[in-house]
């Protein structure tokens, strides 16, 4: 039994800290969300291709690194720390795992090693209008085309660094109304997209419409339906938990390094039992949030179920960042309150990340039918 | 990262389960379920023999450095725990001579003290209690009272002791008291042993808002204690307490994670059978306190296997604040859940239903050990370097 990283993750840890200071930090995430680029592609070049990040999860017989969800929990902590502005959980891990779980072998060699060398990112292209994580809400379809290959047509929303990704994964409702997976080039004719005006400015989410995109037959993922694409979702709720984790420990940090130089009434305002113990409760969050994170890590290395622990996972991070963001604030006083403050950055990032991958509520209700409780819908594999 | 036991744990994990099943299906049955918190006052003479039983088994002490005992691994230790508790074997009325006062005797008694102590306790035939807190030094333990005055060959102990539990039963009690009047606060207490059958010692139980009586105050009218039974040097209590706190926690917190999931589980039948689970909050409430129990197992694990290697990690502070917190939270639900029924006792007075029990009891759970606000003043000060 040993609950903690290797020498090795750590090493690699150690150097994604490093490389982010290097650029410049929360500081630059924040000029990344300020020229409207929403991704810091300097920072990524040297994270995702140099230090290869971007291929972490994938086998090195595609040029990935090979590494899996233990890994990545390690790494995408320290990302979450400094709200790094890369394409990191949306192609590294959401859509890297959804052409892993989807994807035949020949998919994997055609769509993976230009990943894994950060020379294209991917994204999956899942909600739509409605917000409804369930795959009961997919409205956008895929018609067989004459010639062989698929039409898509519909719009998609909330698609996290949908603006950026050159490959969009996007699930259709198919014929027979399965649902399906399609890995569709964002350059391809009757693609667009616009970049949501996201309150998180650090983190970029776009809607596409699909306007009778014409794919070839090989862009279906495998033989379709939505138990892989739930797969990888659950996976990426992890990751992206323990993102929260980092940015939760982050808050953390600024608030007691604060707390021990802001001075009211003579003292430090760390030496009042009421602010006092709202770091303590900061500090049982961050550390409740990072076990449970690190424990969903190995179940998603191990396990061959984890919506649900994927469910509780992301449930509680989500929770405890939000929690510990808003904390920071009230420590901080009115200069807590600024634009010039980067807690209101992390507020937002905690805030957005509820109902990212699905939303707490829906995670909660996950819980409770694995319990056996509620008259909610039962499981459902998307068909119609 | 590994979180698989290895396979010799896994067989010792076997052996313990093996013994506990043919042990409680035979002449023990009858103390399944029995005991522990909010239970201590049900069948003691049974559970006193079942003492005897673990400790002729070798099961006591099982944590304790060899030759005082067997050195067990930390995981053994949770090993056992875990299965005791899945076991429903009965609460344990040796639990504070085992874990408090035999953890800190075999780091830091005297070879004689072990000699004289150890093996009865390790044997299930001496009971313990503990006398820290009193009337006026709750939270706030440097602040005893309790004076002990050494006459001829013999401490003279007189003062009041409260919270006590398992004060009726026990042989010996450990007391921090002021053996040097002329220092103050942390400095001049000692932790000494002292025999609870003896003229001078007068024992009262306290009625606690559940209608049972798990504590005892203890008044102490000039008891004597040998001169040697003094833990640590005479003056040096401070230090000998603070190491017994920290026994206090430790290996016991995954089989006590076991008996509240079994009371999460009486929650979700409950809440099933009565349909109350049509109310998606209530539903919601069910599954946090879920995700509450795979946390606190989480956070375990990780705590104690830096603590396999060594030092119980800054992390682990927050331990208590979280399961007590989790534990009051979840009476509350019960009752919500039983709607109700929750107000209506098996019988009156006082005759709880586990889950009232739960409920009501809970309530020591962020005071005892520690209250909820003294863990926050020490996760700030000594996890997060706050200034005082």
């Amino acid at each position: 039994m040993r609950f903690a990283f290797t020498d090795e993750q750590e090493e690699i840890r150690r150097q994604v800290r490093r490389a982010i200071a290097d650029g410049g930090g929360v500081t630059a995430a924040r000029r990344a969300m300020e020229d409207g680029a929403g991704i810091d592609r300097a920072l990524w070049r040297r994270l995702g291709t140099e230090l290869g990040l971007a291929g972490l999860a994938i086998p090195d017989v595609h040029g990935g690194a090979g590494l899996g969800w233990i890994e990545i929990v390690a790494v995408i902590e320290a990302l979450g720390a400094d709200l790094a502005c890369v394409p990191f959980l949306s192609s590294a891990c959401l859509a890297t795992a959804a052409i892993l779980e989807a994807g035949t072998p020949e998919q994997h060699a055609a769509l993976l090693p230009a990943m894994a060398r950060g020379a294209s990112t991917a994204t999956l292209a899942w909600l739509e209008a409605s917000g409804d994580p369930s795959p009961d809400a997919i409205e956008a379809t895929a018609h067989a085309d004459p010639d062989g290959g698929f039409v898509l047509r519909g719009t998609k929303r909330f698609v996290l660094d949908g603006h950026s990704a050159d490959l969009l994964l996007v699930a259709v409702r198919a014929e027979g109304g399965a649902v399906a997976l399609h890995a569709v080039p964002a350059a391809t004719p009757g693609v667009r997209r616009a970049r949501l005006p996201t309150m998180d400015g650090t983190r970029a989410q776009a809607e596409i419409i699909l306007e009778d995109v014409r794919v070839p037959a090989s862009s279906r993922l495998g033989g379709g339906g939505w138990h892989p694409i739930a797969r990888a979702i659950a996976k990426a709720r992890v990751a992206l938990a323990a993102e929260q984790v980092g940015g939760a420990q982050a808050c953390l940090d600024f608030s007691v390094a604060y707390a021990k130089v802001r001075q009211q009434f003579g003292r430090p305002i760390g030496s009042f039992q009421a602010i006092q113990h709202t770091l303590a409760d900061m500090f049982v969050q961050v550390e409740t949030a990072r076990s449970i994170a690190y424990h969903a890590a190995w179940e998603a290395e191990h396990a061959p179920d984890i919506e649900v622990t994927s469910a509780a996972t992301a449930a509680y991070c989500a929770d405890a960042f939000l929690a510990c963001a808003a904390d920071a604030i009230q420590v901080h006083g009115g200069i807590g309150f600024t634009w010039e403050h980067d807690a209101q950055l992390y507020f937002k990032r905690a805030r957005a990340g509820r109902t990212l991958l699905g939303s707490t509520t829906a995670h909660r209700d996950t819980v409770a039918r694995s319990l056996g409780l509620g008259l909610a819908r039962a499981h459902t594999d998307g068909t119609r | 990262m590994d979180l698989r036991l290895s396979p010799e744990d896994e067989r010792f994990r076997d052996e313990v389960r093996a013994w506990l099943e043919t042990r409680l299906g035979g002449d023990f049955r009858d103390l399944r379920g029995t005991g522990g918190p909010g239970h201590e006052h049900e069948v003691v003479e049974g559970r006193m023999a079942w003492e005897r039983e673990l400790g002729a088994a070798g099961w006591i002490g099982l944590g304790w450095p060899a030759p005082s005992g067997r050195g067990a691994s930390l995981w053994r230790q949770v090993i056992f725990q875990e299965e005791y508790a899945r076991a429903r074997a009965p609460g344990r009325l040796g639990h504070i001579g085992e874990h408090l006062l035999g953890a800190t005797l075999a780091a830091l008694g005297t070879p004689e003290q072990k000699e004289r102590f150890l093996p009865p306790i390790a044997r299930g035939e001496e009971l313990w209690c503990q006398g820290s807190s009193e009337p006026g030094a709750g939270s706030d333990l440097a602040g005893v009272t309790t004076r002990a005055d050494l006459a001829g060959d013999a401490w003279a102990i007189r003062g009041q002791k409260i919270w006590t539990s398992h004060a009726h039963l026990a042989d010996y009690c450990f007391v921090l008291a002021r053996t040097d009047p002329a220092e103050r606060r942390h400095a001049g207490l000692s932790y000494l042993l002292v025999p609870m059958r003896q003229p001078g010692v007068t024992v009262r139980p306290i009625r606690n808002l559940t209608g049972s009586a798990e504590f005892c105050e203890v008044f102490f009218d000039g008891a004597r204690a040998a001169r040697e039974n003094v833990v640590g040097a005479p003056g040096e209590g401070w230090k000998v307490a603070m190491a017994t706190l920290a026994f206090e926690r430790g290996a016991s917190t995954l089989g006590q994670q076991i008996g509240f999931a079994s009371e999460l589980d009486a929650i979700v039948a409950a809440a099933r059978a009565r349909d109350a689970d049509r109310d998606p909050e209530v539903c919601r409430r069910i599954a946090d306190a879920w995700i509450g129990l795979r946390v606190m197992r989480a956070f375990a694990l990780r705590v104690l296997s830096h603590g396999a290697q060594g030092e119980l990690p800054p992390a682990g502070l927050g331990a208590k604040l979280y399961w007590s917190t989790w534990h009051r939270r979840l009476g509350e639900l019960a009752m919500d859940v039983l709607g109700p029924d929750a107000e209506i006792l098996r019988a009156p007075p006082c005759a709880l239903a586990p889950l009232q029990e739960t409920f009501l009891f809970s309530r020591a759970d962020t005071i005892y050990a520690g209250s909820s606000e003294i863990q926050r003043n020490i996760i700030a000060t000594r996890a997060l370097g706050l200034p005082r």
